[in-house]
């Protein structure tokens, strides 16, 4: 399957291993990957706290260039955040045909414009609904057995629910949850789930942010999971690269290995943990691999 | 909608947090099987349930037709009007199919399913001056405004107060003091006021506040939460939005020079540039942002994680200095971009609370005659500050 890619910022600066590990497993799922390298942020959602049109025209860009690729499904993003900041636009182009025009219209100086109707899809929903857990768990050559993965879904790819298609039928908020299953790991289920990573508020309150961060860790923890997956970068960001300093705020050892979700379809998808960027964590993987063997769970 | 109420009356379980904190003993769960039509109310349920087996159960409560805002609860974990919320949805939503019913979060238990409102949701709602402070002279008879400018706050005044968003606040979760979702809408119901006089200190006096419109953690939690389309969130980024585009407010929190040095980072290069946002975010947005004692020092403070992250080649030295960017041709469009959107007198915005969906799904709408580069931009809904435009 054909999709224009938009792998998003962090996962080409401070996670390139999420991007590095998209493009290794992308070829064993059959997933052609076209990148949309002319595509800009999206602004995660400042740029439209900022100016709301201009968050709404730089996303219909991105749209615009993503109908441009020629036999593409549909677009494909790994990144929670882009895909709630992407929604919010489309929902606002979607909804009203003066507006949209009223974007094109800025676009077409340089030969874009919008259709409505942009089908965009998160990594995780796109293996559930276009590539299908069955097919997904009969391509597994090293299942996840007795590894304890806790789902760390990331607040933009679960709310609001209206606006991300979530309902009876697309119960994309327990995605990561079946996928887990589908991959041959146990799914353990804590109270920060579905909660807020603290990172958008850790230049404005860092302790409250660390605090987030350090109270779903610990939670994980206490429910004995081996490591977290998450579909979100910054989530990454916050609950990996500043464990070190969320330790402090929230007194205690955490040492709770924080995996990209392309990283963990990976390891069950027979990659080497190397390949996969996983010695590139600030918390290394150590409860979820046996470096000498790649074996994933030994250690559990 | 006949067919659902003539459905006979069915068996629900209810799972019930219950707990009195003058009893000394601890919080517990009951159980209590209730019979009732599937449309109706888990307020119907909690009720039947007091009146059959158990009358010591507490619950607040009093239009039954959520309107009075008396009995919000979770239902299986989620905040909700009990008057609200339909027993076979609740059964649906249940694990195991006992509908689990707890109290509020955020707030004390005074008994069961009674949380103490006083004490965190209406000191809140006080905080931020619930409000005209009109502006003078006072006229003889009404003040004549915009129509549209008071159909922008009718989003934040269709609030109930009852406490949902608040109860399931993440930044009032690790930051009890956050003012909040529910107060900061109801803040925005008077800043978007065309008719009060005080807009920027009410505005400079919630931007320097630590637990003011900067301490939103953007979790849209409020916004799922809320059963009357409030959208909280959508106020506290429209709060920001006016503190800083148009009153240029600098706050001690960070909150302004975050937001320009994102803005302004993803101008000059296409994408996000991570290693120059933080520092910028502390010690202002050029390049001389990094060298600020403030950036230094929150710098030093981080040190622990990026020595790691360096160590561990998540963050390369290069890759630190070196900003990623688009090609080009393109950078020069989304500049171009920026400049059109960012030069017009007034800022554009769409709120669908308002405006609604002017299509319905596959049935396309012949664009506006004259919708051209330039008159697109009278078709659009142009809001200022105080008003966005009814579609």
């Amino acid at each position: 399957m054909k999709v224009a890619y938009w792998p998003g910022c962090v996962s080409r600066g401070f996670t390139p291993e999420l991007h590095g590990s998209m493009a290794k497993i992308a070829p064993l799922l059959d997933i052609e990957l076209i990148e949309l390298d002319r595509a800009c942020c999206t602004g995660a959602g400042v740029i439209a706290e900022h100016n709301q049109e201009l968050a709404d025209t730089l996303n219909a860009r991105t749209f615009a260039l993503a109908q441009q690729v020629q036999g593409a499904a549909m677009m494909m993003n790994i990144c929670s955040t882009c895909q709630g900041a992407q929604s919010e636009c489309q929902e606002r182009l979607d909804a009203n045909a003066e507006y949209r025009e009223h974007v094109n219209s800025t676009l077409a100086t340089e030969g874009l414009s919008y259709e409505k109707g942009l089908t965009n899809k998160n990594f995780l929903w796109l293996l559930v609904e276009e590539i299908g857990l069955e097919s997904l768990s009969a391509r597994v050559k090293r299942p996840l057995t007795n590894l304890r993965v806790g789902p760390f879904y990331g607040c933009y790819i679960v709310r609001p629910r209206e606006r991300l298609g979530i309902d009876q039928e697309h119960p994309r908020d327990h995605y990561l949850d079946h996928v887990i299953e589908a991959l041959g790991g146990t799914v353990i289920e804590y109270a920060g789930m579905r909660k807020c990573c603290g990172f958008p508020i850790i230049t404005m309150n860092k302790e409250a942010s660390l605090k987030q961060a350090g109270r779903h860790l610990g939670d994980a923890a206490d429910a004995a999971a081996d490591c977290l997956v998450t579909p979100c970068p910054l989530c990454h960001l916050n609950l990996d690269l500043q464990q070190p300093l969320a330790e402090k705020v929230v007194g205690r050892t955490l040492d709770m290995p924080v995996l990209h979700l392309p990283q963990l379809v990976g390891l069950a998808l027979g990659l080497d943990p190397k390949e996969l960027g996983l010695n590139r964590h600030v918390v290394r993987p150590t409860s979820v691999i046996d470096w000498s063997t790649s074996v994933v769970g030994a250690a559990a | 909608m006949a067919e659902t109420h003539d459905r006979p009356p069915e068996q629900f379980t209810l799972r019930m947090r219950r707990y009195d904190p003058e009893s000394g003993e601890a919080p517990y769960w009951d159980e209590h099987t209730i019979e009732l039509e599937p449309h109706r109310s888990v307020l119907e349920g909690i009720l039947q349930a007091r009146d059959r087996f158990d009358g010591s159960i507490g619950i607040r409560c009093s239009c039954r037709q959520a309107i009075c805002g008396s009995c919000g609860i979770r239902v299986n974990g989620e905040p909700s009007l009990a008057c609200h919320t339909h027993l076979d949805a609740a059964k649906r939503g249940a694990r195991n199919g006992v509908i689990e019913i707890e109290p509020m979060g955020n707030m004390p238990v005074l008994k069961d399913l009674i949380v103490d409102m006083d004490a965190v949701h209406w000191k809140k709602i006080q905080r931020v001056t619930p409000w005209l402070l009109a502006k003078q002279p006072v006229p003889e008879r009404e003040y004549l405004v915009e129509k549209e400018a008071m159909v922008d706050v009718t989003q934040s005044m269709a609030c109930i107060q009852c406490g949902a968003c608040v109860s399931d606040c993440l930044a009032m979760e690790v930051d009890p003091g956050f003012i909040g979702p529910a107060a900061l809408a109801k803040a925005y119901r008077f800043v978007g006021d065309p008719r009060d006089d005080q807009q920027f200190e009410r505005l400079n006096d919630l931007a320097q506040d630590p637990q003011g419109i900067f301490d939103c953690t953007h979790c849209f939690k409020c916004v799922d939460a809320c059963p009357k389309g409030v959208n909280p969130m959508g106020q506290i980024m429209r709060l920001r939005r006016i503190a800083i585009g148009d009153h240029h407010i600098v706050d001690q929190n960070n909150g302004e020079r975050h937001e320009a040095a994102f803005t302004t980072l993803v101008k000059d290069n296409g994408l996000l540039w991570e290693a120059e946002l933080l520092p910028r975010s502390y010690g202002g947005n050029s390049m001389f942002g990094k060298f600020a004692p403030a950036a230094g020092k929150e710098l030093l403070s981080s040190l622990p994680a990026i020595l790691k992250a360096v160590l561990r080649g998540k963050v390369t030295p290069m890759g630190a200095l070196k900003p990623h960017k688009i090609p080009k041709a393109d950078l020069k469009a989304v500049q171009a971009i920026y400049d059109k959107v960012e030069g017009r007198e007034q800022r554009y915005e769409l709120n669908l609370y308002i405006s609604g969906e002017d299509e319905v799904a596959g049935e396309p709408i012949p664009v506006a005659a004259g919708a051209g580069a330039d008159g697109g931009e009278q078709a659009a809904a142009p809001t200022s500050p105080e008003g966005s435009a009814n579609q």
